[in-house]
């Protein structure tokens, strides 16, 4: 069966590339799995999304992507990410540290919308890095 | 004779002090060159994917129609962003910056544009609050060493600059000043229009590229477009700051190479004269003596 060629980006570095059976990654709009033979697509990914890229044998690589876009095209998936970080490389004490600060300053309310707002986003990112680690939140 | 000799010793210890300091400054910049060049090119396939994305996109035969590609009917005010260095001891680079960045102003003036400042790094910061001109934004700390997270922030501020209309203190155009690295020996400080964006029309070489079957787009075409537009200005201004750390530290090896020849040589030239004077001064010391033993020979 055909192979997916595979490359995460970020705009520090390149974060991995490699072949893989299944991307599954999250859009807007939902959950969306990628498999050899794809129809092309370009998709707008959610902040604080969990990566999940299928390669058999070696197991799963899992990465929390954010601020993400998805680009297929015959069987080169490319995801570029403003930040990302794959799930053996997330500082879990300092995600869980962050998830509970933001989470403090939402429940504190006496924020304005625009201070709220960022809190909100600050504690899907740190939820992603977590979800991404392998932990359970 | 002596007090003149004690002084350019004097001289020659200060001038070997100082040369140590910029040999140091000189060898931190090449390290520092080194790895700003690995930042710039690792940052190198995020671009290029964008840039697949973008002309994929467009190839499709997609409308492109989208805000930040419109020219602004009123472009009377236009954003200008300043790529400076936080610290000195680097040659003419900051100078270089502010100099485009004074022609781009008469430019501008010229064509009845009023440029309004976004500045990054200390230098040129310090340069506008001297001269107490105003600025609407600095970013400093981080010229040397840029993050993505700084770049993010200034595209996006620039962006949302350029989303409010003209009368409501938004701008019509956002020109950048930075320094593009092409060899430790050369830097050129350019100026580019990054918004309105201009999509370049150009045929796909034949054979290559895009797939057959059109794309499908999550969730809408539009929303792809909008995402990608935001997320290439941000990269842009991403390249262009690494590429102005890589040619900060250049500019400063360069500056610092020149200052270590030149202590060197003033070293050289010192010793010379203070040679010239023990001699001289051993000269006078010995026709004195000689002169002392004939006077009393001659009693």
């Amino acid at each position: 069966m055909a192979k997916l060629r595979v490359g995460v980006v970020s705009p520090e570095r390149e974060i991995w590339s490699g072949e893989a059976d299944m991307v599954i990654a999250k859009t807007v709009d939902g959950e969306i799995g990628i498999m050899p033979n794809h129809a092309p697509v370009l998709g707008v990914l959610v902040e604080g999304g969990v990566l999940r890229v299928k390669r058999g044998a070696e197991g799963d690589l899992v990465a929390a992507v954010h601020g993400g876009f998805l680009s297929v095209a015959d069987n080169d998936v490319s995801i570029l990410a403003e930040a990302a970080e794959l799930g053996d490389e997330v500082d879990v004490a300092a995600a869980r540290d962050a998830l509970q600060r933001a989470q403090a300053s939402i429940d504190a309310g006496n924020n304005d919308a625009e201070a709220e707002e960022e809190a909100r986003l600050e504690a899907k990112r740190a939820r992603a890095r977590l979800r991404a680690a392998g932990e359970d939140i | 004779m002596g007090a003149q000799l004690r002084q350019i010793r004097a001289r020659i210890r200060s001038v070997r002090s100082t040369a140590k300091i910029t040999r140091a400054q000189e060898l931190i910049a090449s390290s520092r060159v080194a790895k700003a060049r690995d930042r710039a090119k690792a940052a190198e396939p995020y671009t290029r994917e964008l840039v697949l994305a973008v002309m994929a996109l467009v190839g499709h035969g997609m409308r492109i129609d989208h805000p930040l590609l419109d020219q602004r009917p009123d472009a009377s005010r236009v954003a200008v962003l300043a790529m400076t260095s936080d610290r000195g001891f680097c040659g003419g680079y900051n100078h270089n910056v502010i100099r485009r960045g004074q022609a781009l102003v008469e430019l501008l003036r010229s064509q009845g544009k009023e440029p309004v400042f976004y500045v990054v790094g200390r230098k040129g910061s310090d340069w506008f609050r001297f001269r107490s001109r105003p600025t609407v934004r600095e970013w400093t700390g981080s010229s040397g060493a840029p993050t993505y997270e700084t770049a993010a922030e200034i595209g996006q501020t620039l962006i949302d600059a350029f989303d409010t209309k003209t009368s409501e203190g938004g701008v019509g155009e956002v020109h950048v000043i930075f320094t593009e690295f092409e060899t430790m020996l050369t830097q050129r400080t350019l100026v580019r229009r990054i918004l309105p964006l201009e999509i370049e029309e150009r045929e796909a070489p034949a054979g290559e590229g895009a797939p057959r079957s059109p794309y499908e787009f999550e969730p809408s075409a539009a929303d792809v477009l909008d995402a990608l537009l935001r997320k290439y200005v941000r990269g842009r201004i991403w390249r262009m700051m690494l590429t102005s750390a890589a040619s900060e530290h250049a500019a400063r090896r360069t500056a610092m190479t020149a200052a270590t020849e030149n202590a060197q040589e003033l070293i050289s030239m010192l010793t010379r004269q203070a040679n010239e004077a023990r001699q001289a001064e051993i000269t006078t010391e010995l026709t004195e003596i000689v002169g002392g033993a004939e006077a009393l020979g001659h009693r």
